[in-house]
């Protein structure tokens, strides 16, 4: 039996920590998940908080793990947001099933975290102004969006990692995001071909690989620090 | 000339086509192409550079062969399930036609790239010697070896990333392939856990919990790149094991396949 892992002591715990570290310390406030919420409902970015720091990804394989490290920050912190404040008509088994996603990106960002050590980016400030909690196709979209989006990062990578551990684990963790973006798709459109939908495999059978530059550039609107990913793998 | 430049030019023209290429083409675009408007030769780019890819690296054709195996198997676990009368419910066809359909392309796509290299479809017993006798009569059975084939695809093509670590674009198509296995997994999880009355069971494989032992030896691993896992972050070790796939030697997974494989 496996959901007998997220009492509700344990999942405000581990949100307060994710709170902590992504939004109280890089972005000097108070943030208590209520804060956090309310900032997400803003039409626009808070004027006051710019986000004008550059992170620097570094370079060669460090600079892969910081650009994955990045990625799954936010997602992270996304599905953080999805389980504090859960979309009008949660189901049980979503709940579920979003609750252990955001249960396996934080464990990947922490991993990642751990693994760089000293190496290791900041905490990223998220910015979901543009996404409306409140409402499950808005929540269900941007899961889709921030799961394909890290199977085409993660799969554009590949190539650049020169260390075969550090490939092996890169290619361990792929694969829970596929399996991720197929059950959220399998949640938007059940029952059909949605869950590896023409729109996302080609015509050969071949999901996306995306390199860190385009990826960047499509996460750009979901983060208030600039990211320079210009070195990742090089 | 700036190469990289000319790469961009090309994604404006045809992003995914080019995104595929870009690693492999790069060599290929410094010595033949001078201007953008040789985005018309994309197509013809395309089958040379995977033909000669294939050809430089034993390791790879090695590598793209085993694929082959285990995509004619799974190719023609799906036809026959497809085609056959009552056994995938009418709810059910479409992501039963969508994973036939890309196994299909698989193979379609590895027999092009090693041409003549490529092996020739084995024989296959899909009744596994009659221990899945009623996998083409009974949803249940045929759900559950199909959960068992892809979780065992996904594994097999994870294996065999660090030996194409020096066949960039290979090791890209191989990724490109891995994560569509991945999808299929995880929405058939989802049907066998309905179908077979297995709550426990999840898109994700939580320790190494499964119908067959051999399938998901060593999914339960704790310990990623040299470091124990056990508490990080304050989570259960169900999370965590269900956070990383594994992956299967070829030895483990042809082990597994055996007797998918007509004597």
């Amino acid at each position: 039996m496996k959901s007998d892992n997220n009492t509700d002591n344990q999942e405000r715990k581990n949100t307060s920590a994710v709170n902590r570290r992504l939004f109280l310390r890089s972005a000097g406030l108070a943030t208590s998940i209520g804060a956090f919420a309310l900032s997400c409902k803003d039409d626009d970015p808070d004027p006051m908080n710019p986000g004008t720091d550059t992170v620097d990804l570094g370079s060669g394989d460090t600079g892969v793990l910081n650009y994955a490290y990045a990625l799954e920050q936010l997602e992270a912190a996304f599905y953080t947001q999805v389980i504090a404040t859960p979309y009008a008509g949660m189901t049980d088994a979503e709940k579920t099933i979003l609750t252990d996603i955001r249960d396996h990106e934080i464990i990947h960002a922490e991993f990642f975290k751990k693994a760089l050590g000293a190496n290791a980016i900041k905490g990223l400030t998220p910015n979901f102004a543009s996404i409306d909690f409140t409402k499950r196709d808005a929540v269900l979209g941007a899961a889709k969006l921030f799961e394909d989006t890290g199977v085409a990062a993660y799969n554009g990578a590949g190539k650049l990692i020169k260390d075969g551990g550090i490939l092996l684990l890169a290619g361990k963790i792929v694969s829970v995001e596929a399996r991720h973006a197929a059950v959220i798709r399998d949640l938007l459109t059940p029952k059909t071909a949605g869950f590896a939908g023409d729109d996302i495999v080609d015509a050969n059978g071949f999901d996306k690989a995306v390199a860190p530059a385009d990826i960047l550039a499509a996460v750009k609107g979901y983060v208030k620090d600039t990211i320079n990913g210009a070195n990742v793998g090089k | 000339m700036d190469i990289f430049k000319i790469i961009d030019e090309f994604q404006k023209f045809d992003g995914d086509a080019v995104g595929r290429l870009e690693h492999a083409t790069r060599r290929h675009f410094m010595n033949r192409v001078s201007s953008k408007l040789a985005a018309v030769a994309v197509p013809t780019v395309f089958a040379s550079v995977v033909n000669k890819a294939y050809a430089q690296s034993a390791a790879a054709v090695d590598v793209l062969n085993y694929a082959l195996t285990l995509e004619y198997l799974e190719d023609e676990f799906y036809k026959a399930g497809n085609a056959a009368a009552n056994l995938i419910p009418a709810a059910d066809k479409a992501i039963f036609t969508q994973i036939g359909k890309h196994e299909t392309q698989h193979v379609a796509f590895l027999v092009k790239a090693l041409g003549a290299k490529a092996i020739a479809k084995p024989t296959f017993d899909l009744f596994y010697g009659g221990a899945f006798g009623d996998v083409l009569t009974n949803y249940a059975t045929f759900v559950t070896v199909s959960s068992a084939l892809e979780d065992t695809g996904v594994r097999a093509y994870k294996g065999q990333a660090g030996a194409l670590i020096a066949d960039p674009q290979i090791l890209e198509y191989a990724l490109q392939v891995h994560s569509v296995e991945a999808r299929h997994a995880a929405v058939v999880r989802r049907l066998a856990a309905t179908v077979t009355g297995n709550a426990a069971m999840k898109g994700w494989i939580t320790g190494k919990a499964g119908a067959v032992a051999a399938i998901y030896a060593g999914e339960d691993n704790m310990t990623q790149g040299g470091v124990d896992l056990t508490g990080l972050a304050s989570k259960s070790p169900a999370a965590i094991t269900e956070a990383f796939d594994e992956p299967l030697s070829k030895e483990a997974v042809l082990a597994i396949a055996g007797p998918f494989f007509k004597k």
